[in-house]
């Protein structure tokens, strides 16, 4: 098979075309993901989930479960192993009789088979006794806070200018509500992973994650372990979203059952269903925007103010108005996030936390200035560009928002668009729409990489990177090639576990950003260190190098979004045919796998925007759309064509390679755009998402 | 509850494995004979990723109980390779990255192997303007065609459109 088109020479790998380098072994299936790792006789666990969402178990009765033929154990918090650190109440599995969210684990069952379990699972019978809830996050609710910060470590709040005087001056002002859904990460691959037991005691975990190193130091912590008795391997990883960027209760449970069959690999895949309420989700938004005008569309005020939920055991605080900070000039600006701890699941980082539920209010709510001033949206935009960060006053290392824009219009056509409700096609109405999008480029300090070299002529470059499906093991190869001046055929990538270098973890669009200056660095001080004729066996080791320049700098990635949206006047479907995005994102690695990371992002916002949400009984206190057939992502027939191009630059201020991450950017404003263009095909704005047909039907 | 025997022909190779009446195929061919290719995304025939072809038919193995499959023919993506070659569908998803975290893609590809059959045997789609003749030919494959053909195949990060391309190009053959 040819797997790949790999560059001959050596220095041209980075900006190539390449194949992905574990193509084959995916598209054959014959990539082992976590779950699929072959272990000496397995056992199978089957989660006990919480019916109530919030109270005590009172009784455990495993009879039942325990008389039938194949059971190994029956966990619940009267017999589980202790955990030397509870203080982080998500990890805190089965240590007390406490439920604080409805789907909680308060029970395992292990069996010989799968079969066995789960049914032994279904004959444990649980007892509450049960306590109120409150599952229903409200604007007006009476236990609303300020966090101390905000996802990853934002202020709250901030406020410059005078805000309220600059609204009450404005020639045109626009104030209008948002919301955004509680939506789940839904990776295809259900988190799984195998514990296995040893004496000494050593612990081997496979694990379906973005982070093998922070799952290994979150287990020898929670369980007072040496590092070196804990290893974690996550060689392939089937989709993450942020789901995966982190450990999350199964994988103590599984580590419990484990140190009770030692010698025994204990099994864990997480049902579907069971994904709802123990992996993590995006909290719902009540958003609310305020734009301050002039009559030429200059804003003079901006106020993002956002309500979101958090868990009662564990606290997780979006950063829903983080990207109102930076995207737009303005006089005076405020932005601020309340939460409210309810009786929920622990939410979580799910791409572009804070960016995407946050920029589709903003981007509507500029959307709404431009017709409001008689702007065109881009127009509007341009008046409104900043010359530096306003949050910060720093220069930027490289903001092309305009370019981005204006190469989009005229690949799009953008040209067609007319006044709202316009243009009809037999029973279609048909608008055009855009936003603008952001994101941050982070770097992740404290990643390690080796560079090894061995006979023959080749290079072993280590890291405990993780590859979650974005192409970043080819693209680390050929960062690596070039850095080491020799052709991808001779350097062999090793990534997915914790024996390799420390590695952060693949969020935050911060993998090849963090990981890439690792191996660049390591890169850099072996040929110093050994030369071009190094000796067989040579190896050198390095962290990132310092980057002073970067903190000198506002460094932010781009993007400009298109859509066409077709609504159906008697039903009020929505079909999307086309979509165009064109990015600034500094230099990009692969064009092949980063123009699927921009697609995917795209395919997101465009989900985000008509399908996703997560509907809570707040009778019962559950997610009530807990599988895929309920819980709506795009097929194949809900996405169109989608163009999607990249400004050539590179960013040299953001990291020595000159990139900037794009793992997130698409998913950013695309759902704003769809909105927009909804708007422009009907005249109707929806501020609530998703736009489903009962919100346009008249 | 019962063990049963039964005998499936996986890939071309008879294989003998004892599985309990409650076992599905996935898991038949997954956890009692370590073929992993086909991947189980949510057990309720609702995603797509455990499709292999039963029978010469693509078939969603999660809801096919194994005790019922007993003499059944499974072809898996690593059983469309002719030897050692890959099946053009293989190379098309790789020149088009068709897949990114890979876990939905040998369901994708048995899918649409399916699909091409059903095309050339021919049936119609939602989709097709005439359904009583259905499309002539694979190469009548509008991009369209594919998307609602292809719908039951759920992929999360969002590689549809570069599916559709190596699905297209495949079928134009």
């Amino acid at each position: 098979m040819t797997v790949t088109q790999t560059p001959r020479e050596a220095g041209h790998a980075v900006g190539s075309d390449v194949a992905r380098i574990d193509g084959e072994a995916k598209v054959l299936g014959l990539a082992k993901y976590a779950f699929e790792q072959v272990v000496d006789r397995p056992t199978y666990l089957h989660v006990v989930q919480s019916t109530v969402a919030r109270g005590r178990v009172t009784g455990f009765d495993t009879s039942d479960a325990e008389a039938l033929d194949g059971v190994l154990l029956v966990l619940s918090h009267l017999n589980a192993p202790m955990i030397a650190d509870t203080s982080d109440q998500e990890y805190a599995v089965l240590q007390s009789p406490g439920v604080a969210f409805r789907g909680q684990i308060v029970g395992a069952v292990v069996a010989e088979t799968p079969e066995i379990a789960r049914h032994a699972a279904e004959l444990v019978r649980v007892t509450y006794d049960v306590h109120d809830h409150d599952t229903e996050l409200r604007e007006d609710h009476p236990d609303l806070y300020e966090p101390g910060q905000v996802n990853p470590a934002y202020p709250a709040d901030t406020e410059d200018g005078a805000v309220d005087t600059a609204l009450g001056r404005a020639a045109v002002v626009v104030d209008q509500r948002y919301t955004t859904p509680m939506e789940h990460n839904n990776p295809m691959e259900p988190h799984a992973c195998i514990a296995v037991w040893e004496e000494g005691p050593r612990l081997t975990v496979y694990d379906s994650t973005q982070f093998a190193h922070g799952v290994k130091n979150k287990l020898v912590a929670l369980f007072d372990l040496q590092p070196s008795a804990v290893r974690v391997i996550s060689p392939y990883v089937g989709g993450g979203f942020g789901s995966k960027g982190m450990a999350h209760a199964h994988n103590v449970l599984v580590v419990l059952a484990a140190m009770s069959l030692p010698g025994r690999p204990v099994k864990l895949a997480l049902t579907r269903q069971q994904m709802f309420a123990l992996v993590g989700y995006r909290t719902p938004t009540l958003q609310r925007v305020r734009l301050g005008a002039g009559d030429d569309g200059r804003i003079t005020a901006v106020v993002h103010e956002a309500v979101e939920q958090t868990s009662r055991i564990k606290e997780f605080a979006e950063q829903t108005t983080v990207g109102t900070r930076s995207m737009y000039a303005a006089g005076a600006r405020r932005t601020t996030h309340r939460l409210v701890a309810l009786d929920v699941a622990v939410p979580s980082w799910m791409r572009a936390p804070g960016e995407a539920p946050g920029m589709f209010a903003l981007e509507s709510a500029m959307d709404e200035l431009a017709e409001a001033t008689g702007l065109d949206p881009i127009e509007l935009r341009v008046r409104n560009e900043p010359e530096q960060d306003p949050e910060t006053g720093l220069p930027w290392s490289g903001r092309h928002l305009v370019e981005c824009m204006r190469q989009g219009a005229a690949r799009f056509g953008w040209d067609l668009r007319g006044l709202p409700g316009s243009r009809r096609e037999g029973d279609w109405l048909i608008g055009l729409g855009m936003a603008a999008s952001t994101y941050p480029g982070y770097v992740m300090p404290g990643s390690v990489a080796s560079v090894a070299y061995n006979q023959h002529g080749h290079y072993q470059v280590r890291i405990g990177a993780a590859d979650i499906g974005t192409g970043s093991w080819t693209a680390l190869t050929q960062l690596a090639a070039d850095a080491l001046d020799v052709p991808m055929s001779r350097v062999h990538v090793e990534i997915g576990d914790t024996s390799l270098p420390m590695a952060t973890v693949a969020g935050g669009s911060a993998g090849l950003a963090s990981h890439g200056s690792a191996v660049v660095e390591a890169a850099r001080k072996f040929r110093e260190e050994h030369g071009v004729d190094p000796p067989h066996g040579a190896v050198t080791e390095a962290t990132l190098a310092d980057h002073p320049e970067r903190e000198k700098h506002a460094v932010h990635s781009y993007g400009a979004q298109f859509v066409e949206a077709r609504v159906n006047v008697d039903t009020g479907e929505v079909r999307v045919p086309r979509m165009t995005g064109v990015f600034s994102c500094g230099r990009i690695v692969n064009p092949r796998t980063a123009r699927s990371q921009f697609i995917g992002g795209m395919v997101w916002g465009l989900s985000m925007a008509l399908h996703e949400h997560s509907v809570i009984d707040h009778t019962l206190g559950h997610v009530v759309t807990h599988d895929l057939a309920d819980y709506h992502i795009p097929s194949h027939a809900d996405v169109g064509d989608i163009d999607v191009s990249w400004l050539d630059e590179e960013d040299l201020v953001a990291n020595p390679m000159g990139l900037r991450g794009i793992g997130e950017i698409g998913i950013v404003g695309s759902a704003a755009a769809v909105a927009n263009a909804v708007h422009n095909a009907t005249g109707m704005r929806v501020r609530d998402l998703p736009i489903t047909p009962d919100r346009l039907v008249r | 509850m019962p063990d049963t025997s039964i005998t499936v022909t996986v890939d071309g190779t008879p294989r003998t494995v004892t599985v309990d009446t409650r076992t599905t195929l996935l898991d038949a061919l997954r956890e009692r004979l370590g073929v992993t290719s086909p991947k189980k995304g949510c057990d309720h025939g609702q995603c797509g990723a455990c499709t292999v072809i039963l029978d010469g038919r693509r078939t969603l193995s999660c809801l096919k109980l194994a005790v019922a499959e007993d003499g059944g023919d499974v072809v898996t993506s690593v059983g469309l390779r002719s030897g050692d070659d890959p099946h053009p569908l293989h190379q098309a998803f790789i020149d088009h990255d068709g897949l990114q975290c890979g876990y939905c893609t040998p369901g994708q590809i048995c899918s649409a192997a399916g699909m091409l059959d059903e095309v050339r045997a021919g049936h119609a789609s939602h989709v097709s303007d005439d359904l009583e003749t259905g499309l002539d030919g694979a190469s009548a494959l509008t991009h369209d065609e594919i998307r609602e053909r292809m719908s039951g195949n759920l992929c999360r990060c969002g590689a549809y459109p570069n599916i559709v391309a190596a699905i297209a190009e495949v079928a134009a053959r």
